[in-house]
């Protein structure tokens, strides 16, 4: 299996985009982990104000709703949403500074083109591996909404936290690749 | 004696157990998978699904971060008298063990609206039958969103057959799965009538791997769809492989003459569900 690179955030825009589709990585550093509530909220005020609120512009976004912090753990179990159900708002936020994203399962095409666009890129992590996932976050810390629960934005700090590239900044789809491949390998299996 | 405070406890015990624990059929299912799995990504996806197992148990801490909207289905013998209101009493047993286990809370008030979350995961989504006899069977499954949105319902016409089924639940599986946690576990209703044949797919998930279908038919149809499924490529976690699904259950119910109905009920990797008997 080829080695993962090793991502410091932020500030990795640049290196992000240069990784190719299915290229394996441990990220470290600052995330921010949002999902469907959020990206309304998002949504609503970069269209009131023009700009990314909350710092975001440069960050990642992480589709996550966390279980509650257990005695003696930063964070419960934390891993990935369905990343498709973002889909709507994904394009707006890569033009206005979101460099990658992190969340399970294949996204539509206008991401792909999004990413194809803005150099930006989308991570698949493995769903239902949540108690792994969580021994790679030192903190979690709620920056905004804290009224919808699991839902608020919340800022983690990530420490070797395993993912694959899913969408690399020219547009490549590895769920599409990915599953053409083992179709075909499936195919010449029962032949 | 099947009283409702036994019940609650019952319902208290199984959602602390499969919040922290796979099934142990499904468990076995992934280890046995592994080995075969000739993409080393989709090794890597499941070497991290058996790792998050083991910490999950250990540690006490939820398998996944969607702890789920709780199913209670309690099968009661008709020798029973339980008194009070199931609907409150499971509830309560509901909302205590999400607050005592430090479980997420992802129940909204009313799916159209301002979608408000009710704060303590209630609340359940609860049947109750009768069946002769004494005592009752609770069974109890968290069922995470992703994998119910993956799912779906067809009332096809007769002449569809078990290809039309196929057909269907393959469809279904191929557009949705990625999202849906790969490997799966794919619940199967056919027959009843339009609201009846999706209960039966999810219960059909009870069932565990392993344990033969309750027909030849159903054994026929749950191997065909387990080779399409597998034969899809999507893989664990979906980014390639042979291990889609690790495996494919069927219940099945009588129906009208004019009618075919089919429902999917998709199960994550991380299927929780646990059956309590109380005597």
């Amino acid at each position: 299996m080829t080695e993962a690179a090793r991502i410091v955030l932020p500030d990795a825009g640049r290196v992000l985009r240069e990784l190719p589709v299915g290229t394996p990585v441990l990220l470290s550093g600052p995330v921010f982990a949002a999902r469907d509530a959020t990206h309304e909220r998002l949504a609503f005020e970069l269209d009131r104000d023009g700009v990314l609120p909350y710092g975001l512009a440069g960050q990642v976004l992480f589709y996550a709703g966390p279980t509650p912090a257990a005695a003696g753990r930063p964070a419960g179990a934390v891993g990935p949403t369905t990343a498709k159900r973002m889909d709507a708002w994904t394009p707006l936020l890569m033009e206005a500074g979101i460099v990658a994203t992190i969340g399970k399962g294949a996204r539509s095409d206008e991401v792909r083109r999004a990413c194809a666009r803005t150099g930006a890129v989308h991570l698949a992590a493995v769903g239902g591996a949540a108690a792994l996932l969580a021994t790679a976050v030192r903190s979690v810390e709620v920056v905004a909404y804290p009224e919808l629960g699991t839902e608020a934005l919340m800022r983690m700090e990530l420490e070797g936290f395993p993912a694959w590239v899913a969408i690399d900044a020219r547009g490549n789809d590895l769920y599409a690749l990915a599953r053409a491949e083992w179709a075909g390998v499936a195919s010449r299996r029962e032949s | 004696m099947a009283t409702l405070a036994a019940i609650a406890e019952a319902v208290r015990a199984a959602i602390a157990e499969a919040a922290v624990s796979l099934r142990p059929d499904v468990l076995a299912a992934m280890e046995r998978a592994l080995p075969l799995e000739p993409s080393c990504r989709a090794q890597e996806v499941l070497g991290q699904l058996l790792e998050n197992a083991r910490i999950a148990r250990a540690e006490r801490v939820p398998v996944c971060q969607d702890t789920g909207a709780v199913w209670v289905w309690i099968e009661l013998g008709t020798d029973e008298r339980l008194g009070g209101d199931p609907q409150c009493t499971v509830d309560e047993a509901l909302r205590q063990a999400y607050r005592d286990n430090g479980l997420r809370m992802s129940v909204l008030r009313d799916a159209l609206g301002e979608r408000v979350n009710t704060g303590d995961n209630t609340p359940a989504f609860l049947d109750v039958s009768l069946r002769p006899g004494s005592g009752a069977s609770v069974h109890v499954m968290l069922k995470g969103g992703g994998s119910d949105n993956a799912s779906a319902l067809a009332m096809l016409d007769p002449s569809a057959g078990p290809d039309g089924i196929v057909r269907f639940v393959t469809e279904t599986v191929s557009a949705k799965a990625t999202g849906a946690c790969p490997p799966l576990i794919v619940g199967v209703g056919v027959g009843g009538t339009f609201d009846s044949v999706a209960k039966l797919s999810k219960k059909a998930l009870l069932r565990p791997l392993g344990m033969p279908a309750p027909t030849d038919a159903a054994a026929d149809l749950e191997e065909a769809l387990l080779a399409g499924i597998n034969a899809l490529g999507i893989g664990p976690a979906g980014l390639g492989g042979l291990t889609t699904a690790l495996g494919v259950r069927v219940l099945t119910a009588p129906c009208h003459i004019a009618a075919l109905p089919v429902a999917v009920n998709v199960g994550c990797s991380a299927m929780r569900s646990v059956t309590v008997e109380v005597p």
